[in-house]
Parts: C-alpha cells; sequence; structure tokens
C-alpha cells in the first residue's frame, strides 16, 4: 500500500489509493461556511431578540396598583405611646406616636410577608401565620421573623398632613432606622 | 366442544377478519396479528401510537412488588387531572371579579362539578405523592444508573413540573388561602441572586427594582392581583402541561430505548 492515511476497509475493495480527505481545504473559509455561518447567526440573534423582547414583553408599563404614598392625617390625631391600626386594612401600615416623633411601621412580616396584629394587652405584633413576635419599635424577639419590621418613609405635606411613602423602606439592620426620613419629629 | 358454541365463535372469527382484511384497517395499523418476533416489532415501532411502548417486557417489569406501579400510576393521575382539568376549564374565568364565584358555581350550582373539582384536586394531590414514592422506588432498585442516568434527570424535570403544576392551580380558586399561599411562595422570589430585587449581588444590577425582578414576573406588577391570576391559569393550563406531556413521552420512549423496567441482576440472567 502507498503511504495513505485511510485506514478503513479500502484494501479489501478494489478502489485506487485515497488521500483528498486528507488535504487541507484552499481556504479557511469557504464560501459554504460563510454562507452556514450567516444563517446560523441570523437564526441565533433572531432567537435571542425575541427572547430578550418577551421577557420585556411580562413586564407592562403602567401597572394599575395602589399609590405608594398615602396622606395620614394630622399629627395632633395620633395619641403618644399608642400604636394606631386604623390604616392596616387599607395601607398595611401603623402609625406610632412617640413623645419625640411619629413612625410608620410595615404590617408585612419579614418571615413569609403575611400581616401581623398588634396585641394590645401584651404589648408586641404577633404573626397569625407562623408565629412570629415583634416589639412595638419593630424589632423581632421570637418566631421564624428573620429581622426586624421595615419602617417606611414618613414627612408632612404641605397642609401640615402626615404623608408616608411606602415605597422607601428603612431596614433596621441596615441601620436605616438611623435616616431622620423614616422618623417625623414632632 | 359442542356445535352449538362453535357457530357463533366463527362468525365472531369471520367478523374480526373481515375487519382486520379491511382496506381502512390495514391503512392504519399496516401490520397484521401474525405472531412473529418480526412482526410483534414491527406492530410497535411502525405507528406512532405504540413507539413509546415496549416492545416486549420483563417478567419481572410486571411484578407489583418490584415496581410498585407507581410510575404508571403517576400517569394516571395525571390524565385524570388532564381531563377533569379540561371540563372545568368550561365554566371557570381567570379574572378576580368571576373566579372565586366560578369556582362557588361550579361547585354548588353545575352536575357534578363538585366531583369534578375535586377529581382534579385529589388526583393533582396523589400525582405529587405518587412521583415521590416512584422516585423512592427507582431509588432503592438502583434504576437510576448507568444506561438509565438521563432518564433519571428527565424525572426531576418532571417532578418539578408537578410541583409548578400544584402551585399555579393553587392560586386559581382566589381565596384567602390561594391569595396568601402565593404572595409566600413568590416572596421567596425577591431573594433571588442577581434577579431579585432583596437577593444577593441585585445591587450591582441597577435595573432590578421590585416592579423588575423576578418575582414581578411572575406576578406581572408587585403584588398579587389579577395579573398574577391570569399568568398562573396560561402557565397552568397551557405552559406547564404541554412541557410536561412532552417530557413524560420522552420518559416511556427513553425506557423502551434504555432496555425496559430495570431489575434485579438475577432476573435478568434468567430471563436473558
Amino acid at each position: 500500500m502507498p503511504d495513505t492515511p485511510c485506514t478503513a476497509n479500502e484494501a479489501s475493495a478494489n478502489k485506487p489509493p485515497c488521500s483528498p480527505c486528507c488535504e487541507k481545504p484552499a481556504h479557511l473559509w469557504g464560501r459554504r461556511d460563510v454562507l452556514v455561518g450567516l444563517g446560523w447567526f441570523t437564526v441565533l440573534t433572531g432567537l435571542l431578540a425575541s427572547g430578550a423582547g418577551f421577557v420585556r414583553f411580562m413586564f407592562p408599563k403602567v401597572l394599575f396598583e395602589p399609590s405608594n404614598t398615602f396622606k395620614a392625617g394630622y399629627p395632633w390625631e395620633y395619641s403618644v405611646g399608642a400604636v394606631d391600626s386604623r390604616w392596616i386594612r387599607d395601607q398595611r401600615c401603623w402609625i406610632i406616636r412617640e413623645p419625640t416623633g411619629i413612625y410608620a411601621l410595615s404590617a408585612t412580616c419579614t418571615h413569609l410577608g403575611c400581616t401581623p396584629v398588634w396585641l394590645s394587652t401584651e404589648d408586641k405584633f404577633k404573626c397569625p401565620c407562623h408565629g412570629s413576635g415583634f416589639h412595638r419599635d419593630g424589632v423581632n424577639y421570637e418566631g421564624p421573623a428573620p429581622r426586624a419590621l421595615e419602617r417606611f418613609k414618613i414627612y408632612l405635606a404641605d397642609d401640615g398632613q402626615i404623608v408616608v411613602d411606602k415605597g422607601k423602606k428603612f431596614i433596621f439592620e441596615k441601620g436605616g432606622w438611623n435616616n431622620p426620613e423614616g422618623f417625623l419629629v414632632v | 366442544m359442542t356445535g352449538i358454541k362453535e357457530k357463533p365463535d366463527t362468525e365472531k372469527q369471520d367478523l374480526t377478519d373481515h375487519i382486520a382484511q379491511s382496506q381502512i384497517w390495514k391503512s392504519i395499523f399496516r401490520h397484521g396479528f401474525t405472531d412473529t418476533q418480526r412482526n410483534r416489532v414491527l406492530q410497535m415501532t411502525a405507528g406512532f401510537l405504540l413507539h413509546t411502548r415496549p416492545v416486549r417486557v420483563w417478567t419481572h417489569g410486571i411484578r407489583l412488588r418490584y415496581t410498585w406501579g407507581a410510575g404508571g400510576l403517576t400517569f394516571l393521575m395525571y390524565v385524570v387531572a388532564c381531563i377533569t382539568g379540561i371540563v372545568l376549564m368550561f365554566y371557570y374565568r381567570p379574572v378576580p371579579e368571576y373566579a372565586y364565584a366560578d369556582m362557588k358555581y361550579l361547585k354548588f350550582d353545575i352536575p357534578f362539578g363538585m366531583f369534578l373539582r375535586n377529581m382534579h384536586r385529589w388526583s393533582a394531590h396523589a400525582m405529587v405523592i405518587l412521583v415521590l414514592v416512584h422516585m423512592l422506588r427507582v431509588f432503592l432498585t438502583g434504576s437510576y444508573k448507568k444506561p438509565r442516568e438521563f432518564n433519571w434527570v428527565i424525572g426531576v424535570c418532571l417532578l418539578t413540573l408537578t410541583l409548578l403544576l400544584s402551585f399555579t392551580g393553587y392560586l386559581l380558586p382566589w381565596d384567602q388561602l390561594a391569595m396568601w399561599a402565593v404572595t409566600v411562595g413568590t416572596n421567596m422570589a425577591r431573594a433571588t441572586p442577581f434577579v431579585g430585587h432583596e437577593g444577593p449581588f441585585a445591587e450591582f444590577l441597577p435595573f432590578i427594582s421590585p416592579s423588575f425582578d423576578a418575582r414581578s414576573f411572575l406576578l406581572g406588577g408587585t403584588l398579587v392581583g389579577p395579573g398574577t391570576l391570569l399568568r398562573f391559569y396560561v402557565l397552568h393550563c397551557v405552559v406547564l402541561p404541554v412541557v410536561t406531556t412532552f417530557l413524560v413521552f420522552v420518559h416511556f420512549y427513553r425506557i423502551r430505548k434504555d432496555g425496559g423496567i430495570s431489575g434485579p441482576m438475577k432476573a435478568l440472567e434468567e430471563e436473558s
């Protein structure tokens, strides 16, 4: 046999010694390679673009949801030392008046998002879902809740009413409660 | 045998032959009843409907003590849930104004409505349990080993799909239980790395916000609302069943291709 690299059953067949299969192509990118590459590029780009388009499609530009801010009345409507639950049903938020000022506490349990209840006789917030308990300042002390209740941004409007902005949250563990925006000095 | 008994048998045989020899029958089934090895294989492989099924099964494969029949029962539960689910769709509307009322309507005012709803519900519960039982059996018999590794992977995907089907179906009655279960369930998506707005590394992606993250992708907003109900309905009734059905049949086909139901080495040696 001549020194050809072909190894299959050619010896038995009456074929001339073959070698073209091992020759290098004349060009690195033949015409066919370019066209096939372009075809795949088009297909993959199209798929990627429509995938990204689908992701964007799933996020509407307008949401028909309640506003994050609400007016909570005048500061003198809240008595000192009381946890006020009047906004629980509509806004999921407690307004707590202390001698020095007012803060708004989120009524969303930091465990899995249920609404705790204020038990005034026991002076604590208690979550009915898994039993997490919080002190009146929002700090967790029993049950599975991993961190304190969040506080909302609170400020006075021009007409003297309290405004609570639920879009801006202050987290105790991240030092957010030191932020003056989370505590309305009265 | 007496002559009286033979006569109707012959007639029956003639009728069967007549049907089996007709052009309609032959055009559909191609291969006749000839009981040869080759014809048996042809019957299963030449048609679309039977090709996912094995040509022959191992004797140990039909022993209930070995397989527990859990995989087949899981499939039965899936079929029951699919059929009853399609029937329930004739009355249920996935919008907040009607969803709860339609559920009550089905329960109290539609003949067999409560029966069908409960069949759907219990078959779904049973499916989750049976998937786990099936997995336990496959694990205990070592059936996840070569050459069945890939079928185990498909099985794990099917377990996930079963759980997702249960979760998405949970919201549809639109009662307090459903609302809060899904609130709790989707709150976990807040903590997804990178794409959850409260998750790790999300601070490096400035475009991630409460209204643009993994959770709002599921909810269609920042709260469990009308968008959520519709999304979960589409997932529950279209997307997940289509994917599940596809994978179920890949799963069945792979059983055939991987050498049938796995068995104890001793039994395999005796039978082969």
